[in-house]
């Protein structure tokens, strides 16, 4: 029952990215790459592209995208309610606790210790997607000599561009698509 | 009840606009939250704001879910929260259904295809700017079993491809041993 399937990878997708936006990112590829064969690496990292270009969480983006390739419309409902479903119960629960006690040093201790994995996870996430985006494809090759130089290019430049002045990433993106678009068409 | 029905009606609309405009996801919506609903509408002191971007930012999920789930929560109870997760919800749910209609006709044309190419090394420096920025903040703390963790997680995660929900469970309940020490610790210095 692949609606079920769907509901379930996005629960736990929901149940386990702890810290928003990026944290989702290693779990979503994990469920709708690695173990489930809904998205190819490439689709992954589009529907990262377009996540990030069109407004509303990451989680629920790439949920919508991903339960419309897999189920249609149902698919995408299914895919969006179970990414919600465990923030419902948990936020709701808490947000009763915190009325009722306000302050949870026990809580915030937990949350601070898995701060530094999700961090890590996100950097593994995030040299997936640099393999794939300098060499085309999923794995790092034995030959490195196969390496694009145009997509190393724009990744130095946005790289620079965003830390040195703190650019909002959707203009950032924009221009490495636009820059993009003027390389390939001249060469 | 009238009131009540004006209440509900009035925070679907402040948290649809307010997701329909946030781009980039994740922590921009407070900012604009607080806006909407400490500046504009009074319905929650500031204080208290911080303290919910503190447990939506600490629980599971997308913060701007999580945010506005706290706030209709606050305001109408759990048929609050209920109407505030839908009016997050729908504006990507639409956006993204539209978007991915045309994702097979948009993937195969070649200006298209040139433009993600660029997009894609473009969000892999976003992401290393995010990695960047967090992994500083761990370092700053000066401590060393935060910055142990992270080494340690990462060559989990790259390395070992050790399943990452085993990971976080293994870490949380090492932040809780630790936070339990150094209340100890605390306590007995006193």
């Amino acid at each position: 029952m692949i609606y079920l399937e769907l509901l379930w990878s996005f629960i736990q997708i929901g149940l386990f990215s702890i810290g928003g936006g990026y944290a989702a990112m290693p779990l979503i590829q994990r469920q709708v790459v690695d173990l489930h064969p809904w998205l190819t690496m490439t689709q992954f990292a589009d529907i990262m592209a377009i996540a990030e270009m069109t407004p509303g969480p990451i989680a629920i983006n790439s949920a919508t995208f991903v339960g419309i390739q897999v189920g249609g419309l149902p698919g995408a409902l299914v895919a969006t309610i179970g990414c919600v479903l465990p923030s419902c119960v948990i936020v709701m629960t808490l947000a009763y606790v915190y009325y009722r006690f306000r302050g949870l040093t026990m809580v915030q201790g937990v949350l601070a210790g898995l701060r530094p994995a999700v961090i890590a996870m996100i950097a593994s996430a995030g040299i997936s997607l640099i393999i794939l985006s300098f060499f085309g494809q999923r794995e790092l090759p034995a030959d490195l000599s196969g390496v694009q130089p145009i997509p190393v290019l724009i990744f130095c430049a946005a790289l620079v561009i965003l830390r040195k002045w703190k650019v909002n990433p959707i203009y950032v993106m924009a221009g490495a698509g636009l820059i993009s678009i003027v390389v390939y068409s001249a060469f | 009840m009238d009131a009540e029905k004006k209440n509900y009606g009035k925070l679907f609309f402040s948290t649809f606009k307010l997701s329909a405009c946030t781009f980039g996801g994740g922590f921009v919506i407070i900012p604009l939250m607080r806006k909407k609903f400490v500046e504009e509408l009074h319905w929650i002191e500031e204080q208290e704001m911080l303290d919910l971007t503190a447990i939506a930012q600490s629980s599971p999920g997308a913060i701007a879910v999580n945010a506005s789930i706290l706030v209709g929560y606050h305001v109408a109870g759990v048929p609050g929260a209920l109407v505030t997760v839908a009016g997050t919800v729908l504006p990507p749910l639409i956006i993204i259904s539209i978007i991915s209609f045309f994702y097979t006709a948009f993937r195969d044309n070649a200006i298209v295809n040139m433009a993600m190419t660029g997009m894609l090394a473009g969000v892999a420096a976003v992401i290393c700017d995010v990695v960047i920025t967090m992994a500083g903040g761990v370092l700053r703390q000066k401590r060393v079993l935060p910055v142990l963790v992270m080494l340690l997680s990462f060559a989990a995660v790259r390395f070992f491809n050790v399943n990452i929900i085993l990971i976080i469970l293994i870490c949380g309940a090492i932040g809780a041993a630790d936070t339990y020490l150094r209340a100890r610790k605390g306590a007995g210095a006193k």
